[in-house]
């Protein structure tokens, strides 16, 4: 390393003016102020936290003190007469992420098991990537795909199918039934489901890579097969990061804007049918933001916003708190 | 206990078969998407492409103030983020053993590292926008510096604890003071991490489209001048896909081709970078 320079030029100093007191201080001053700046930079991370809660607060004002807290439960929202409600947003927001993690949990697991159990060693590495450049995407790329290639053949081919076998279903049956427009909540979820992989995936691989080989290898040596290992030894073991991952999953599929803008359908109704367009908190911000006219317009599209804030902080926190368990888990263990 | 036996592997058998094809799922999407903007995408790539202004809808053009508005943007959130993200993450890393700031900008850091990017547009446009009265490139530049921020700081953070500790006590030994330790040593050790982190947030800002809509939103002319409107790739894209003009979407598959190339380029590079690093 360069410790060698910063030897030298320490001892020519200190050959120059043996112990200088002033020196001394000088440094002491350094170090103070070195440590102070950076921690008002620590600081600012903070502030930033707070800044968005209280501005996105007194930008919703004037539609909080209009509305009150029937605001979550009314499904108007009609620019012309100034009348909102945010429950077809809110609720499109849980539908889309929640059909996204039905689909991107399963699938997650086989990737993370297959990455760690079973792939050769010399195709760990480019699988890996390929599956985080998944992530690497921008979401407008997806939306842009998900609206004039993925939805189309969705409409075309699944839909229709759909229709004839879930729709014909007693009770799940109503939410599958619908025109085939390609467009629509299930087709929002889907492409929400295939953003969330990479994140839900890549903690999954990591906290299966914690579990101590002894552990694994005692329960091969009892003669279990591979599968059993997975079920009964690593997923208990780390349960508690994996719920963390599915959280942290989830805390992007409510955020996500673009994609799910292209392919929602902004429609401010609400559907029973999945296969029906509908609108979700980010999208309805996106679509609508830089044309609303009027301060109370406005003032409804922040208040989803701080709606969106709070929803993926509480969940995003509850993921790492889980997360941090298992660290703090694991630091006990070994 | 044969049946059992088979059983067994059957199940084995059959769950392990489903995790390959859960993992030939995830390469399917990755190839489809890729497939499908090469081809729709490598029509749109001419000299026009990036000789050209943004044209109105029938007109041939390219995407030049495009191009050139997201790259002054990102170059300028970069400049602002990256000092302020190394600078919290030495903090983090060199003093935070103890207290309770660091916990506390480590669980909120983590979390503005996942947030919704519209919110950050919606911040910025409450308190820069709205009180200046336009949109402009300097608040679509300040909104993705605060996306950088956190990649930033998480990977400085990292990068700075992967350095032994036994490097630190041998400068301090030699009478070296703390700051000097970590400017003249840690720092340098984890030289490549760092800049990886920084090669991994401009790969994430190049496509984030939802924060420069309240903020630079876009600007069909020629304009370097940061305190307008300013166009920018992303929000060119998701106007001219959204429109019904055959011109446009040719476009806008063009630029989302280019974004595309630049976002997956920075982040293999940034893969090559850092293992290089850890090899060596």
């Amino acid at each position: 390393m360069n410790l060698l320079g910063l030897y030298t030029s320490l001892k020519i100093r200190s050959m120059a003016n043996t112990i200088n007191t002033a020196d001394l201080k000088r440094q002491h001053l350094f170090d103070m102020l070195f440590r102070n700046g950076t921690r008002i930079f620590a600081f600012l991370v903070l502030v930033l936290l707070g800044g968005i809660i209280v501005s996105l607060i007194i930008g919703s004002l004037p539609s909080i003190q209009k509305f009150g807290l029937s605001f979550l439960a009314s499904s108007e929202w009609d620019p012309v007469q100034e009348n909102f409600g945010a429950l077809v947003p809110i609720v499109g927001t849980l539908v889309t992420s929640f059909i996204a993690l039905l689909i991107g949990i399963p699938i997650s697991f086989g990737i993370a098991l297959y990455l760690t159990e079973l792939s050769p060693k010399w195709l760990k590495r480019p699988l890996g990537i390929a599956i985080e450049l998944l992530a690497g995407i921008p979401s407008i790329i997806y939306g842009m795909w998900g609206l004039f290639i993925f939805a189309p053949w969705f409409g075309d081919n699944i839909q229709p199918w759909i229709n004839d076998n879930l729709g014909t279903l007693p009770l799940i049956g109503e939410f599958f039934q619908g025109p085939p427009l390609g467009i629509g909540m299930l087709t929002s979820g889907i492409i929400l489901a295939i953003m969330v992989i990479p994140f839900i995936s890549s903690v999954m691989r990591d906290v299966f890579e914690i579990v101590p080989s002894m552990l694994k290898e005692s329960a091969y040596g009892l003669g279990a097969t591979t599968w059993e290992v997975v079920w009964n030894v690593v997923l208990p073991y780390t349960r508690v990061g994996v719920i963390g991952g599915i959280m942290l999953g989830l805390g992007r599929a409510l955020g996500e804007t673009m994609a799910v803008t292209f392919v929602i359908g902004n429609a401010h109704e609400l559907n029973k049918s999945l296969l029906m367009p509908g609108n979700s908190i980010a999208s309805a911000l996106a679509n609508e933001f830089t044309e609303a006219v009027g301060d109370l317009y406005t003032s409804a599209l922040i208040e989803l916003g701080l709606i969106l804030f709070f929803i993926t902080f509480v969940v995003l926190s509850l993921s790492k708190l889980l997360l941090l368990q298992l660290a703090k888990q694991e630091g006990k263990r070994t | 206990m044969i049946s059992l036996y088979a059983k067994r592997r059957f199940i084995n058998g059959f769950n392990l078969a489903m995790s390959l094809a859960a993992m030939m799922f995830g390469l399917f999407w990755l190839i489809w998407i890729l497939i499908t903007l090469f081809n729709a995408g490598i029509g749109a790539i001419s000299p026009a492409l990036f000789t050209e202004m943004t044209p109105p809808p029938g007109e041939n053009g390219g995407l030049l103030n495009a191009i050139a508005g997201s790259l002054m943007m990102t170059v300028v959130a970069t400049l602002i983020g990256t000092p302020v993200g190394i600078l919290a993450g030495i903090y983090l890393a060199e003093y935070g053993n103890r207290g309770w700031l660091a916990p506390a900008t480590r669980f909120i850091n983590d979390i503005l590292l996942s947030a919704p990017s519209i919110v950050i547009g919606l911040f910025v446009y409450a308190i820069y926008v709205a009180k200046v009265g336009h949109f402009s490139g300097w608040g679509g530049a300040f909104a993705l510096s605060l996306i950088v921020i956190p990649v930033v700081i998480r990977t400085t953070e990292n990068m700075l604890k992967l350095v032994p500790n036994s490097l630190r006590e041998a400068a301090a030994a030699l009478g070296a003071p703390q700051w000097k330790v970590i400017a003249q040593v840690t720092i340098r050790a984890s030289r490549a991490g760092i800049l990886t982190g920084i090669l991994l947030a401009i790969a994430r800002i190049s496509g984030e489209t939802a924060p420069l809509l309240f903020t630079s939103l876009n600007n069909q002319f020629w304009s370097l001048n940061m305190n307008e409107p300013m166009a920018n790739l992303p929000v060119v894209i998701f106007q001219f896909a959204m429109s019904p003009y055959e011109d446009w979407q040719r476009l806008a598959w063009g630029g989302a081709l280019l974004i595309t190339i630049a976002v997956l380029g920075l982040n293999i590079l940034a893969r090559i970078l850092f293992r290089q690093k850890t090899v060596n």
